[in-house]
């Protein structure tokens, strides 16, 4: 938990949900991050996505 | 308490269970005599429950050959006759705490694996394995495998087994996991394994040298000997962990060459099926990918477990199963801790720095991921009348676990 | 000193893996002997001599693990004794080898995170913005085609725990030096800057950069942000945080033009920043709205730099953007060498926002011009492939980017456009954006420096010349390396500006003198 006022003070923790791309240019700054391979949640299955927020 | 700690602790509980487990082989005996409800012309099979008309070609065969087997047809034609008239009734080996490779089929004469778990008294069952009536054919042939088991090989392993007091499977299965066996396609170890302990009490059980020496054979050169005794002893593990409200971990998955189907601890008995997936496989000389028939056996139950293809990347004697190269391997095994609730503490593979093996399949994280649970299994031709044609993996199929989950939510009343 | 042990029933371990454990239980200060095997008759032997003797170890069987200890004090071995489950587990496998694939397992390795990058398929990305609030991270969205109900619900559940979601559809944020998306390496400074559009944001920092200033952070809204139904929920929280921001002297917000009843809401409440403010929201001039002391309205991204840069020196710069006498001679040489017929600008954009200003250049200049993305409808094109008159074509419109990339990291659509706007004889400009930074192509001019010099031979060998007028949007320490871009077009012929502003208004003086 950072507020967004924290975060601008720095240094940027991030976590990158997609585009690899954008993960490896923040490495490349030398700014913290982890990859996330994301894959749609339930197989795209929007309703049992939402199921499995109660659950998981 | 919130749904979610339900969920965690029944999960956890459920994984106590499946871990605190010990099997222990008790007695090799006729099904009729200890299989609960195997009573008069009675075939159990492999898979989710499944009417005769729309059973697979290798089922099929392997039902005609367990009816002949059994003496109640003196003809394939005359078996037929009997299934097709019902006079024979078919039903899943789960619903008898019972499990069987491939077709799976069992008889009230034919011998069983009996697999107590000590830690709950529990008992699990599964025949024989072999690689020709189990896969569909019915030859005679196929047929006199059996009867060998029937009436040698099985009777003089009984008898060395209750001279010893029966044989504690965990050390087995511990150093085989360690050994290069993952407990479904390779079982070369445990099987060595398994001889040594049973040449021993067969020689001090002082029985006949008639008996003594086939007997010795037979379990000095079946490699896949073990497989029976892993896939009791996954049965024996699992059932314990049914019946757990709330708990979202899978206790069995099994296939019958038509539909795939799981069970889920939280949601009892119920079977959540889909069509059996095609299997991505290696084939025998004189068989190809057209020949094969879908996913088949209640041989999955291993992988419930934690074996089988979760722990293949310990087992590098079948990389050729999983394209060939170890990387490939690990990241099975280390693809089904993502949908797994723990790691086993005393089933380890030594590979991935003694890890345990993954176990606790959540139907909860398999959906969120995508990720379905892999397995390494053997492959059925699609006719009756077949051996064993190849192997190969296969993943299950996504929508039991949706169904499972939508019926979870049904159930605990979720919107 | 003091000793003790465990017998754990029928639980096998491999010996060398037990030996790997009692070299970790060794390391324990304060144990002396310890040691962790099967109860076998050799290993009792071993444990005998070892000076361990209990009846315990005289009932266990082969399958069965000892754990013995001696250490200094009954506390040592309790406390080794007592954590068996521990020393019987295997260390973590190295954190790089195994990939993630959800937001929680990467929440559960980096909980010091702070922010989170969504890229998702816009349909999934705000479940995961959400997830993302709920663990606590502030969130920058890059993912559009979001719900404007899923935006605003997003934005008011942020503002609840002072988290912000930047976006969605937001290319670009600067925090603290640190370029989100598509970014460039700026310098840092006491300009910040909020912004609704990416591009908008690349070129003001580059060109604060260019003058030798720097930037404190710049804040990326996501399009819509200013639209009546979001109200600048996140523009708000962003001006709030760069008020209190120690680092931050002035402060920029730069947008389209907001929606009527959030830009009078805006006004207001930019005129009571303690802060001095400079506005600049494309196509609303100062003319048109009121501004205070504090608070100033302009026009281009240009003036926007200019006016932040005067705020801080004290000195005014020359309002509004004018061509140099060399720029205007320029202009002329170019031109006396068209053909006949040739009289037609094309542009093609890769940066929306740069191609929605030069169309208000154009606009105020008298210029009509058409346009995919047009400021008025009367001006779009019927086709967006088919150009008509003077026309700029914003090439990073969904028309082009559905399943294919965007113009900024690839210049394959760009290329089949100057190869088929070549063709056309009336061409006489062909104006070109190229945006560097983190996230973009590796080598923008390189990837249209073939069809670039294909159509001015097209057009040579029609008689005529084709003019070839560049912008680009970077800066020196950019990974593409801006000296080597700027001379791949200057030496291509073309007449190359680091503003894109600039660019435009080289363009209008050219059609001013037909």
């Amino acid at each position: 938990m950072a507020t967004f006022a924290e975060l601008l003070e720095g240094p940027v923790v991030a976590i990158n949900l997609g585009l690899s791309m954008f993960a490896e240019s923040l490495e490349s700054q030398g700014v913290e991050v982890v990859q996330v391979d994301w894959t749609p949640p339930a197989g795209g299955d929007l309703e049992l996505a939402e199921l499995l927020d109660q659950l998981l | 308490m919130d749904i979610r700690q339900e969920i965690e602790k029944a999960n956890e509980e459920a994984v106590r269970r499946m871990v605190q487990g010990e099997p222990v082989l008790v007695d090799i005996a006729p099904a009729g005599e200890v299989i609960p409800g195997m009573e008069g012309k009675l075939v159990t099979h492999a898979g989710p429950p499944l009417p005769w008309k729309e059973m697979c070609g290798a089922m099929k065969g392997a039902i005609i050959g367990q009816v002949l087997y059994e003496g109640w047809a003196q003809s394939a034609d005359e078996a037929v006759a009997l299934l097709e008239r019902g006079a024979i009734r078919l039903e899943p080996n789960h619903h008898h705490q019972t499990v069987g490779p491939m077709a799976g089929t069992i008889s009230p004469s034919a011998p069983v694996w009996v697999v107590e778990n000590r830690a709950f008294g529990n008992r699990a069952f599964c025949r024989q394995v072999e690689s020709h009536q189990q896969f569909g054919n019915y030859s005679e042939e196929a047929l006199q495998g059996l009867r060998m088991w029937r009436d040698l090989w099985a009777p003089t392993l009984r008898k060395a087994l209750h001279h010893i007091g029966g044989l504690n499977l965990k050390p087995i299965i511990t150093q085989a996991l360690q050994m290069g066996d993952e407990l479904h396609n390779r079982h070369s170890a445990a099987s060595s394994l398994f001889a040594n302990a049973m040449a021993v009490a067969m020689v001090e059980a002082d029985l006949p040298r008639s008996e003594l020496l086939p007997t010795l054979q037979y379990i000095t050169q079946h490699n896949l000997i073990f497989l029976g005794l892993a896939m009791a002893a996954g049965k024996a593990l699992a059932d314990p962990a049914m019946n757990i409200p709330y708990s979202t971990i899978v206790t069995a998955m099994c296939r019958n060459g038509v539909e795939f189907g799981i069970r889920v601890s939280g949601l009892g008995e119920e079977w959540f099926t889909a069509p059996a997936p095609v299997v991505d496989g290696l084939y025998l000389p004189g068989y190809r990918a057209e020949d094969a028939g879908l996913d088949m056996g209640d041989s999955a139950i291993t992988e419930t477990v934690g074996w089988g293809a979760f722990t293949i990347g310990g087992a590098p004697g079948i990389l050729s199963l999983v394209g060939g190269t170890p990387e490939e391997a690990l990241a099975y095994s280390r693809e089904m801790r993502k949908i797994t609730a723990a790691t086993h503490p005393v089933y380890r593979m030594p590979i991935l720095g003694f890890a345990g093996i993954p176990i606790g399949i959540d139907i909860r994280k398999v959906v969120q991921t995508g990720i379905s649970p892999i397995i390494d299994t053997a492959i059925a031709h699609k006719e009756p009348g077949h051996s064993i044609i190849g192997a190969g993996l296969v993943r299950a199929p996504l929508e039991c676990f949706k169904k499972a989950l939508i019926a979870f939510g049904r159930k605990y009343q979720l919107g | 000193m003091a000793s003790g042990l465990v017998v754990r029933k029928n639980q096998y371990y491999d010996s060398v893996f037990l030996m790997r454990v009692n070299r970790r239980l060794l390391e324990v200060r304060g144990v002396q002997r310890s040691a962790v095997l099967m109860a076998t008759p050799a290993n009792k032997k071993l444990l005998a001599e070892l000076g361990f003797r209990d009846p315990q170890i005289d009932a266990a069987q082969p399958i069965d693990l000892i754990v013995a200890v001696i250490a200094e004090t009954p506390q040592i071995v309790e406390e080794v004794l007592g954590r068996l489950d521990e020393w019987l587990q295997p260390p973590e496998e190295g954190a790089a080898e195994t990939r993630l694939h959800r937001l929680e397992e990467a929440l559960a390795r980096k909980p010091n995170a702070n922010l989170a990058l969504i890229s998702v398929p816009g349909e999934y990305a705000a479940r995961e913005a959400r997830k993302a609030l709920e663990g606590g991270l502030n969130v920058f969205l890059f993912s559009s085609n979001v719900p404007v109900e899923d935006e605003r619900r997003l934005k008011e559940f942020a503002a609840q725990r002072n988290l912000i979601v930047m976006g969605p559809d937001c290319g670009t944020s600067l925090l603290g030096g640190a370029g989100l998306g598509f970014a460039n390496a700026v310098r840092r400074g006491p300009i910040g800057v909020i912004g609704a559009a990416g591009t908008g944001i690349q070129e003001f920092t580059c060109q604060v950069h260019h003058a030798g200033f720097g930037i404190s952070h710049a804040i990326g809204t996501g399009s819509r942000d200013l639209s009546d139904e979001i109200g600048g929920l996140t523009t708000w929280a962003a001006l709030e945080a760069l008020e209190n921001d120690p680092r931050t002297e002035v402060i920029v917000v730069l947008s389209k033009p907001p929606g009527a009843r959030t830009l009078s809401r805006l006004l207001a409440r930019l005129q009571a920043c303690p802060k001095p403010v400079i506005g600049c929201f494309l196509g609303v001039s100062s003319r048109d709205r009121p501004a205070g002391a504090n608070f100033e309205i302009v026009r281009t991204i240009d003036e926007a730099v200019q006016g932040a840069i005067a705020v801080l020196t004290g000195q005014r710069q020359p309002f509004p953007l004018e061509l140099s006498p060399e720029e205007r001679e320029r202009a002329a040489q170019e031109k006396a060498r068209w053909g006949a017929g040739q009289k037609y600008l094309r542009g093609l954009f890769a940066g929306g926002t740069l191609c929605y200003q030069a169309q208000q250049i154009f606009q105020g200049a008298g210029i009509r011009v058409y346009s995919n993305a047009p400021l008025a409808p009367v001006h779009r094109l019927a086709h967006p492939d088919e150009s008509r008159e003077h026309t700029v074509v914003d090439m990073g419109d969904e028309y082009y980017t559905t399943g294919k990339p965007h113009p900024m990291i690839d210049g394959t659509v760009r290329r089949e456009r100057i190869r088929s706007e070549s063709r056309d004889p009336e061409i006489a400009i062909l104006l070109l954006d190229f945006i560097l930074g983190y996230g973009a192509s590796r080598d923008p001019v390189g990837d249209l420096m073939d069809a670039i010099v294909e159509a001015r031979e097209t057009v040579r060998r029609r008689g005529g010349a084709l003019t070839v007028v560049a912008s680009i949007c970077g800066t020196d320490g950019d990974p593409q390396d801006l000296a080597l871009q700027t001379g791949l077009l200057n030496e291509a012929g073309a007449v190359v500006f680091t503003s894109s502003a600039r660019a435009a208004l080289f363009c209008s003086e050219l059609l001013k003198q037909h």
